[in-house]
């Protein structure tokens, strides 16, 4: 054996370099965590900061003469005659008396959102006695005044460069030295369905369509899959068809998404003939989807039961059936709901099935029923990200922090239940 | 009747029945009190009667609404005139189309005239005579069934044992819905793709270099069968991958070993959640991200550094995806080395090396074929990941390894071809169902290839 | 009783080591009644029995204390390791052996919630100190664990892991002959020379820990530490072993920590009984079997307690 002082003083040379080398490694492994913490980061202030915005929309406050003679000829309220448009321009030109051209009143118009009529007339619906009397109304302006007002457009650029005129700006800011520019909560986000204009168009619709695919998702899925588990952990012999059904779910779950669009696509709506666009279908597919993810967590959570409580049960003569229902069940039951809101969130995040089966329809309406014609939330973004117009881009970050902040409320529901639920053997 | 309501007026006949059944149970022993003179519990005499009473017509339900569709558009068709039964497959599949839509008030895309009203007023007529027909026969079964369970009650009468095979069935058939799924994606995508493949050889589609299926619009033009050969899209969804693996395994794997080996319970315990959170994010938010500030940081980046960079580059839905996916990479890692027995740590640890070469040396090629497999999952993931390269990538098929040139995939060219109303027999349309068997055998075989590697590897230590 | 004593306490990251004050009950921990094995209480004395210094040391332990958080595991321990000697660390399950012997190359290092407090020196140095490498340290003090395990590599692989880490081979020949002599040196080579690129689990159990001994002397340590080697063995592959650590012992001080009175019978010249925490006793091997002073000793190796 060579000297073991010769050994050490070999050790104690290479030590530096080795040192240098755990530093290094160390020091990947920390930058590693930090590229995902960064990227986090970055996403989620970039969003805020594009989409906190759109939740707030210029309104123009103008004194709206609801004179009877446009709006209710006969003395009652004519909604096919009424001319609210009208009105609500007059109101707008009456802060300009200087304004007379046709050219000049055009322009003044595009001040204004096409939605700025609709609202008056929803008002004096709501409200016919308003009619003879002269409202101030705050009304909705057009996005290029929107995107002016939050900073969004330059007005010190050249004219040709940008969608307001110097003219139009300078009678913003003359209503704006009036207060009759505010910047106010954006109602209509939360209200109204899908738009051409980005001022009008709202998340509503897409809500309503992911919730009514939610319902048949979950509908579906959970007891599908709580079945299916059951039967696999209690019932199944072992053989090379329970294997087959093993490894078919496990593959299943990694089974790109869009492939699921393919099925839905040709079984559902050209085999069976249900309706596209239908949050029926939309649902069908996305349980499908996620049974594979709920098998798996509600397999895990009647795994965890220990076998103890099944022979203290088939001890006392209860049947194999029994003791499933009665015991086993009810224990895995939170690991279960557990499962089912996580498979529940990712199929609220999914959408390119959803592309396959036409729930990428532009949908003014918001759906009122599972057959009715809808689109879901991530697809109303992949929408909006897709349209040109710059006041659609902050709508688009808006409706992501809407979708995520349901998708952390299921993952918190999640969270809560594993905690509060949770049993320790 | 709706069928909503046939179904909910079921709903009320079988909990009636749960309860004719129990009291009759009760009855036929002599009152409450004698329950013990029954072989099951009253209970399950009352479940006896109610799947007698829900089962049978629930299955005629459900056979008539599969078969209803076809027989009635059978018998529109024969009261047509001769020449128009007599028209091409997809004409006629159009003017049925169009019938439909005129009964039920749809856009019609033809003129009206008077065979036509008729034709759909008879539509109409058919499926309201069905509709009562099948309401009276369904209500009728759940009745018979339901009186006939009744009547078999009795002491002897084994009704737990049926009740539970037949919740036994139930169950089977629950844990099989998976398998028909895998099977009916493999037959709905085949069938198309079989179709497809009549039309276009396999050879070209595999081996092809153009891709351009924007030809195919209309049946009668000149060479609608376009080009569709499928090299460009292979090759596009290779790059994307490859990047997205560039940036997915070493951030992955070194995240994993910090988080492992490095960090502290506490950051542990902070940063592990924030990884998940970017698990969770939905693919169209990446996509978003990925088009609006990744794209043209990637220009920017890209063109102060003498390149040409497209506005949809390779490299920006490369980088998201590869983001997207680190948190998968770090999790199956984390897995495999904590799989490795810590008696090769200690050993490792105990011969004096640093935890680096303890990690290097000893636990990540003990951990590799488990590493390996993840990987081949992440892989599959990249592979079949739709929203980010529809909205970052672009639509050009250009057959280019250049990172910063705008490249199409499998995917966006399957959501291309599908979104918006197109024939659906035509070669465009049937493309896509082509490039889906494509997508899923091949996810389908790095699939198997990665959860087996992962399972053996953790058999082999446990 | 109350002493509050400055004492050393090493935070086990990276070595680092920080003073803190360790407020301890002196009379309570140190004089506490133990039940035996008839449920009669037994006085744990307050002074190890027997002698814990020896005639030629070389690797010093002075009130050692360690905690896994609130447990604490060793207490008090002082032992002196003599040069070249084979010295047995006895006693039941969960006395604190094992813990106190993974302190002597700070093994303990790796477990997050482990405290060490007190002195421990290697040839005069202190292996805590802050300065002092761990992986210096445990190229000197070596360790063989209690299930043979082996790394997923070839035989050779397995034993020239130490020497290419740490560098002590110049060339491919040198590594050889390490590899070499450490197999033959572990009684291995005869059996495996033809088969080094065989996978290192390959071999049979007995086998495989000698792979394991002969990977710790390839590094050439001077202290080689034993896990309860042969625990996992059969009789025969035992016997090797312990022949083996006949041997040894010309040139390494060999600590072993052993479930068998036997085993540290025939291979120890000292022996050291552990009990809850505490060092009970130590002397020379054949007096503690023949003529054991404390009473939980003689419980002990009479079988009445473990």
């Amino acid at each position: 054996m060579p000297n073991q002082m010769t050994s050490r003083a070999r050790v104690e040379a290479g030590l530096s370099r080795r040192k240098r080398k755990e530093k290094i490694f160390r020091a990947s492994g920390l930058l590693a965590t930090a590229i995902g913490i960064l990227f986090l980061g970055i996403f989620f202030s970039t969003l805020v900061a594009k989409g906190a915005s759109a939740f707030v929309q210029t309104y123009l406050l103008l004194d709206v003469e609801l004179t009877a003679e446009t709006i209710a000829p006969g003395g009652e309220l004519d909604l096919e005659y009424a001319d609210f448009d009208g009105l609500v321009r007059t109101a707008l030109r009456n802060n300009f008396p200087e304004l007379s051209g046709r050219n000049d009143r055009r322009e003044l118009n595009r001040l204004l959102s096409v939605g700025a009529g609709f609202q008056v007339r929803d008002l004096v619906v709501a409200n016919p006695d308003l009619i003879g009397t002269t409202q101030e109304i705050w009304v909705p302006a057009a996005s290029n005044v929107d995107m002016l007002m939050k900073g969004n457009i330059d007005a010190t650029v050249d004219e040709s460069l940008r969608n307001l005129s110097d003219r139009q700006i300078r009678w913003i800011d003359t209503l704006d030295q009036a207060g009759r520019v505010d910047l106010r909560l954006n109602k209509a986000l939360f209200t109204n369905g899908d738009s051409r204009e980005p001022e009008l168009a709202g998340i509503r619709g897409a809500m309503m369509g992911s919730f009514f695919m939610l319902v048949v998702t979950i509908a579906l899925a959970f007891p599908v899959g709580v079945a299916a588990a059951i039967y696999l952990e209690e019932f199944a012999p072992k053989n090379r068809w329970s294997d087959l059904v093993e490894v078919n779910i496990n593959n299943l779950a990694a089974v790109p998404s869009i492939v699921f669009g393919l099925l839905g696509l040709a079984v559902f709506i050209n085999w069976m003939g249900l309706p596209r666009s239908a949050p029926l279908v939309g649902g069908l597919v996305l349980a499908l989807l996620t049974l594979p993810v709920i098998i798996i967590a509600s397999r895990a959570a009647i795994k965890a039961v220990p076998p103890s409580i099944r022979e203290a049960a088939l001890g006392l003569g209860a049947s194999k059936m029994q003791v499933v229902f009665h015991h086993v069940m009810p224990l895995a039951m939170p690991g279960m709901l557990t499962g089912a809101i996580i498979g529940m969130s990712r199929a609220l995040g999914e959408s390119a099935p959803l592309l396959m089966i036409g729930m990428i329809a532009f949908i003014v309406d918001v759906p009122g029923g599972f057959t009715d014609p809808a689109t879901a939330l991530p697809v109303q973004i992949y929408l909006w990200a897709d349209s040109p117009e710059r006041a659609f881009a902050e709508r688009t970050s808006a409706a992501i922090i809407v979708l995520l902040a349901f998708l952390l409320l299921m993952n918190l529901a999640a969270v809560i239940l594993r905690r509060r639920m949770e049993r320790r053997w | 009747m709706h069928s909503t309501t046939l179904i909910l007026l079921m709903g009320f006949m079988s909990i009636a029945a749960f309860y004719l059944g129990r009291s009759r149970s009760l009855a036929v022993v002599g009152g409450p009190g004698r329950g013990k003179g029954l072989h099951s519990l009253p209970g399950y005499h009352g479940y006896f009667v109610s799947i007698w009473c829900v089962l049978p017509p629930l299955a005629l339900l459900s056979g008539w609404m599969l078969v209803e569709p076809g027989i009635i558009t059978a018998m529109v068709v024969k009261s047509l005139p001769a020449s128009q039964q007599e028209l091409p497959a997809g004409e006629l599949n159009l003017l049925i189309n169009n019938i439909r839509n005129l009964a039920t008030g749809d856009v019609v895309s033809a003129a009206i005239n008077a065979d036509f009203q008729r034709a759909a007023d008879l539509y109409n007529e058919y499926n309201a005579t069905s509709r009562r027909l099948l309401s009276v026969l369904v209500l009728g079964l759940a009745a018979l069934g339901g009186a006939l369970a009744w009547r078999r009650i009795h002491p002897d009468l084994r009704a737990r044992n049926k009740v539970e095979t037949v919740i036994r069935w139930a169950l089977i058939v629950a844990s099989s819905i998976a398998v028909f799924t895998t099977i009916g994606i493999v037959l709905s995508v085949l069938f198309e793709a079989i179709v497809f493949f009549q039309k276009v050889p396999v050879s070209e589609f595999l081996f092809g270099t153009t891709w351009s299926p924007q030809t195919a619009i209309r049946a009668d033009q000149v060479g609608s069968s376009g080009s569709f050969g499928a090299v460009p899209l292979f090759a596009g969804t290779m790059l994307i991958t490859a990047i997205a693996m560039i940036v997915a395994v070493p951030v992955g794997l070194m995240t994993a070993i910090f988080l492992a080996e490095y960090s502290s319970a506490r950051v542990r315990g902070i940063a592990k959640p924030l990884l998940e959170i970017l698990a969770g994010i939905p693919t169209v938010v990446y996509g978003f991200f990925a088009a609006l500030t990744v794209a043209p940081w990637v220009r920017r980046v890209g063109e102060s550094a003498g390149f040409e960079v497209a506005s949809e580059s390779a490299l920006a839905a490369g980088l998201v995806m590869g983001i997207m996916i680190i948190p998968l990479v770090s999790s199956l890692t984390d897995d495999a080395i904590n799989a490795v027995p810590s008696a090769m740590r200690d050993g490792a640890l105990g011969l004096g090396s640093t935890r680096s070469e303890t990690m290097t040396k000893v636990i990540l090629p003990a951990a590799l074929p488990g590493i390996v497999g993840g990987i081949l999952l992440a892989v599959s993931r990249a592979i079949g990941e739709t929203m980010i390269v529809v909205m970052a990538a672009g639509l050009a098929a250009n057959l280019t390894a250049n990172p910063f040139s705008a490249v199409t995939t499998v995917t966006v060219q399957i959501v291309t071809l599908l979104v918006g109303d197109q024939e659906f027999d035509s070669a465009k349309t049937l493309a896509a169902f082509a490039l889906g068997l494509m997508l899923f055998i091949v996810t389908l075989i790095l699939n198997i290839i990665g959860l087996y590697t992962v399972r053996k590897y953790r058999e082999q230590y446990e | 009783m109350v002493v509050a004593s400055r004492k050393a306490a090493y935070h086990h990251k990276d070595g680092e080591m920080t003073e803190t004050l360790v407020k301890k009950n002196m009379s309570a921990s140190r004089t506490s009644a133990v039940p035996n094995y008839r449920g009669q209480q037994v006085e744990l004395g307050r002074e190890t029995v027997g002698n814990v210094r020896c005639a030629n040391p070389f690797m010093v332990a002075e009130n050692v204390n360690v905690f896994y958080g609130d447990n604490h595991a060793i207490k008090d321990v002082t032992l002196e390791i003599g040069k070249k000697e084979v010295i047995a660390l006895i006693g039941p399950s969960g006395c604190g052996k094992s813990t106190f012997l993974r302190c002597l190359n700070r093994m303990n290092d790796s477990i997050e919630s482990a405290r060490v407090t007190g002195n421990i020196s290697l040839d005069g140095g202190d292996i805590y100190d802050k300065t002092l490498d761990p992986v210096v340290l445990r190229a000197r003090v070596g360790m063989v664990f209690q299930k043979p395990n082996p790394f997923p590599k070839s035989i050779y692989d397995n034993v020239a892991y130490g020497p290419r880490i740490h560098g002590l081979a110049g060339d491919r020949a040198e590594l050889d002959d390490i590899v070499h002599r450490s197999l033959e040196r572990a009684g291995l080579l005869k059996e495996v020379k033809d088969r080094l690129d065989d996978p290192g689990t390959s071999l049979s159990g007995g086998q495989q820990q000698r792979l394991c001994i002969a990977r710790t002397i390839a590094v050439n340590p001077e202290v080689i530490l034993m896990d309860e080697p042969c625990s996992a063995l059969d009789p025969i592959a035992t016997a090797r072993i312990e022949d083996l650590m006949d041997e040894l012992c010309e040139d390494y001080a060999i600590v072993i920590v052993t479930h068998s009175m036997q085993q540290a019978a025939r291979v120890s010249r000292r022996v050291a009984y552990f009990h809850l925490g505490y060092l009970v006793e130590v002397d020379d091997t054949d007096k503690v079997f023949t003529n054991p002073h404390h009473k939980l000793t003689e419980d002990y190796i009479t079988g009445r307690i473990g």
